[in-house]
């Protein structure tokens, strides 16, 4: 061990390691540390809330943060109008169960309105950006927590836990402040707001643990079942009302699950008999591709989608 | 389309290794240009696995469309790590990017620190949550300025493991000499910084390969000279910095604010058989241990700016449901008090008798982060753990040549410069040294026109307090 300079290090006993927080509590710890500060500092939070699983288990996190309190601000859900309704039952009932408001910024009522249009490709992920911005300034939230994290994506990667966004809602990745220790500078000036993302540093393997230790339902279609699909894009695409097979796409029936569950039209199931949330942790442990490349539609578009979308104003 | 699933290594992950018990580590890199560093950080992920299949993809064609590795092909690791746009088409990396990847025996978070564009920035806030930074070194150019800038940086903030990764050893022909004469140097260095025998921090040389691999995961058997752990076992075995502090008997823990529901229970909590009259009057301080261990029965000193502390006792430690015995850093909890003080956000809660006096002057090292300089006689604010206070700067009292280690006079700082600087505060605040408590000794330096940090701030002793004579540079 000449290499050693100084005494060689004390290394890491087993006892030793075991008397330290396990990663899973750290990382609980830390999120709870976040969602905390910004309820203190902030005038009107709110939580973005799909029924997906990141916001599940930041809406956990929240009534852990607070208990025996209520969990102290509303809930915002931007509704593509494609939803699967199973979501859309998880989440009322959620809110119902917790006794949160809930506010919904609909993608359909702008179409109707004519102020936004349907795209080429029938995707409505990247038309959620407006009514978002819509509902963050009619209610005058300052603060918006979202269930991003790091791991997702390379332009994720870059993004603190605290993320100021200008009047248009825009984010300047290359003009961010620095985020030290566990200080966390939220100030901002009249128009501006800050996205929150207290589990930035969680993994998807992660969350799946969380879940799993701490019991978090989830809606039923993070778990496999029987569902008539299509091939398209190299994905399985559920037949639904917003999601029509063409002449020569075939409809077949598969055990299928879905990894994450945003709009219908884009989000593609991945054949799975994880059936289980032990099942799914076991899978996504196991698996080699991650999350967003292979089921999101929209992600693929370009190297650069999803920095692209951030700046704009996207979650 | 199907997720390919290796059921032998998710075996491995979940069942023969304890992971529900592994534990997190922090670290950070920081190098100079062209040193490999992304290139180093690519081979961890990618030889711990931790790149998964489309990313690799994406990465094998960008590096066959741009001719990497010439007729031969291979792989661009340094494609992994970089993240924005603007970053692909100029090759260079922007900003602090975080990476994450486990092994068998712990959960890495990796504060990947750009070296060339704003170095003291990204090298304080990456090392500022790091339980430790790898240093990297070009094995052909040995120690540069950046190198002893860059240790300078980190031994004050005060990294408990420094690694200096000797890179490109494959392009001196693993020449031992050649790896000696630089560890020597880095040893030299080191004596002078006091890094590595201050008893809080340690200094460690490991020569590696990040281009072939060699010594990265595994040992090298091209180094046969080198007998010490390669970089990965090196990180998965040092012990996390809260390890190291958890000798310390400080119990401190900043209040966040009062969890006080007063009737508006929880739903789902009474749902679940949460008696509400017994909650009716709930009151309890909710943060998150920065430091040391409390159990209930503790005395505790309650520290409010202007006021004498105030003693009392721990009654409860809440955690969601659950009523703790003690708790310990990092530990987010919500805590009980025997006496009905009025305590509120900012105010701190310390083991009895253990902080000194509450001060409004503040002397301090500013690592100045922002392009607009520091002068004197400026307003700012300071956050201290939850405190926010209006701040003035009174001086300015030289700046650090982080290449001599020498103190210069300075009247005022600029992006990049670490500094000493008197500040006077609009109220007092609970400072201790960071030397010795490196979460209340912390502090960020804000602007109060558009909000910005202007600055990282490090609590020094006042002049005339005993203080060690390595750490009044």
């Amino acid at each position: 061990m000449s290499t050693f300079i100084t005494e060689e290090p004390t290394l890491v006993t087993d006892a030793a390691e075991s008397t330290r927080l396990s990663s899973l509590d750290t990382l609980e710890s830390e999120a709870i540390h976040i969602i905390r500060e910004v309820v203190a500092e902030f005038e009107k939070p709110a939580l973005l809330f799909s029924g997906g699983k990141d916001s599940v288990v930041m809406l956990h996190l929240a009534t852990k943060a607070f208990w025996p309190g209520k969990v102290p601000f509303p809930v915002l859900h931007v509704d593509t109008g494609h939803n699967f309704p199973e979501v859309i039952d998880f989440r009322d009932r959620t809110v119902e169960r917790l006794g949160l408001k809930l506010v919904v910024g609909s993608v359909q009522e702008f179409i109707d309105r004519g102020e936004l249009a349907e795209r080429a490709d029938g995707t409505r992920n990247p038309l959620q950006t407006v009514p978002l911005l819509d509902a963050i300034q009619s209610n005058k939230f300052d603060a918006v927590f979202g269930g991003g994290r790091r791991d997702e994506d390379k332009a994720r990667a870059k993004e603190r836990i605290l993320s100021l966004r200008d009047e248009f809602g825009q984010w300047d990745p290359r003009n961010q402040r620095p985020e030290l220790w566990n200080l966390y500078n939220g100030r901002h000036t009249v128009g501006q707001h800050v996205r929150a993302f207290p589990i930035s540093n969680w993994t998807e393997l992660d969350v799946w643990r969380y879940i799993e230790r701490e019991n978090i339902e989830l809606p039923g279609l993070y778990y496999a079942h029987d569902r008539e699909v299509f091939a398209r894009d190299g994905m399985w695409r559920a037949v639904g009302e917003v999601s029509q097979p063409l002449p020569h796409e075939e409809v077949i029936t598969k055990t299928v699950r879905y990894r994450t569950v945003g709009d219908m039209s884009c989000t593609g199931a991945v054949e799975s008999a994880a059936a289980t949330v032990r099942d799914v942790v076991i899978e996504v442990a196991a698996s080699t591709i991650t999350e967003r490349g292979a089921t999101r539609a929209d992600d693929r578009i370009s190297e650069a989608a999803m920095e692209d979308r951030k700046k704009d104003g996207y979650f | 389309m199907t997720t390919d699933i290796d059921t032998a290594r998710a075996a491995a992950l979940l069942d023969e290794a304890p992971l529900a018990s592994a534990s997190l580590f922090r670290f950070a890199t920081a190098g100079s240009v062209d040193d490999g560093k992304s290139t180093l950080v690519g081979r961890l992920l990618h030889d711990s696995k931790a790149i998964l299949a489309d990313q690799l993809d994406a990465v094998a064609r960008t590096s066959a469309d741009r001719g990497f590795g010439g007729a031969a092909g291979g792989i661009d690791l340094a494609l992994l790590t970089d993240g924005l746009r603007a970053e692909r088409e100029q090759g260079i990396t922007i900003d602090v990017a975080y990476r994450y990847f486990a092994t068998d025996r712990r959960s890495f978070i990796l504060a990947d620190c750009p070296g060339h564009v704003q170095y003291t920035k990204n090298t304080v806030t990456g090392a500022s949550t790091a339980d430790a930074v790898v240093v990297l070194i070009d094995a052909r150019k040995g120690v540069l300025e950046q190198t002893r800038r860059h240790l300078s940086v980190l031994q004050l903030l005060r990294v408990a493991h420094v690694i200096v990764a000797v890179n490109k050893i494959d392009l001196v022909d693993f020449s031992e000499s050649v790896f000696r004469e630089i560890e020597a140097d880095v040893q030299k260095v080191g004596r002078e910084l006091g890094l590595g025998s201050d008893g809080i921090t340690d200094l460690l040389v490991v020569p590696v390969s990040a281009l072939d691999g060699d010594n990265v995961v595994e040992r090298s058997e091209r180094t046969p000279w080198y007998t010490g752990p390669a970089l990965l076992e090196v990180l998965e075995t040092l012990p996390a910095a809260d390890e190291l502090e958890s000798h310390l008997e400080s119990f401190r823990f900043p209040v966040q604010l009062v969890i006080r529901p007063q009737g508006a229970l929880a739903p789902d909590a009474v749902a679940g058989g949460l008696d509400v009259e017994e909650y009716r009057d709930y009151r309890a301080y909710a943060g998150q241990i920065t430091e040391g261990s409390v159990k209930v029965g503790d005395k505790v000193s309650v520290l409010t700016p202007g006021q004498d502390p105030r003693t009392t006792t721990v009654t409860g430690i809440d955690f969601a449901g659950a009523s703790l015995e003690e708790a310990s850093a990092p530990q987010s909890v919500a805590i009980r008090l025997a006496d009905e003080f009025d305590v509120a956000r900012g105010d701190t809660i310390a083991a009895a008798g253990t902080v000194r006096e509450s001060s409004a002057d503040l002397y301090a090292q500013l690592c100045w982060l922002s392009p607009k300089p520091l002068r004197e006689g400026a307003k700012v604010l300071v956050k201290h753990g939850t405190r926010t206070v209006q701040a003035l700067v009174r001086s300015v009292n030289g700046k650090l040549d982080l290449a001599t280690f020498n103190l210069e006079g300075a009247s005022s700082l600029e992006l990049n410069d670490i500094g000493h600087a008197q500040l006077r505060l609009a109220a007092p605040l609970p400072l201790e040294n960071y030397l010795h408590h490196r979460r209340t000794g912390a502090f960020l330096v804000i602007d109060p026109l558009d909000g910005n940090t202007l600055a990282a701030g490090l609590v020094k002793d006042h002049p005339g307090d005993h203080e060690d004579e390595r750490y009044s540079i």
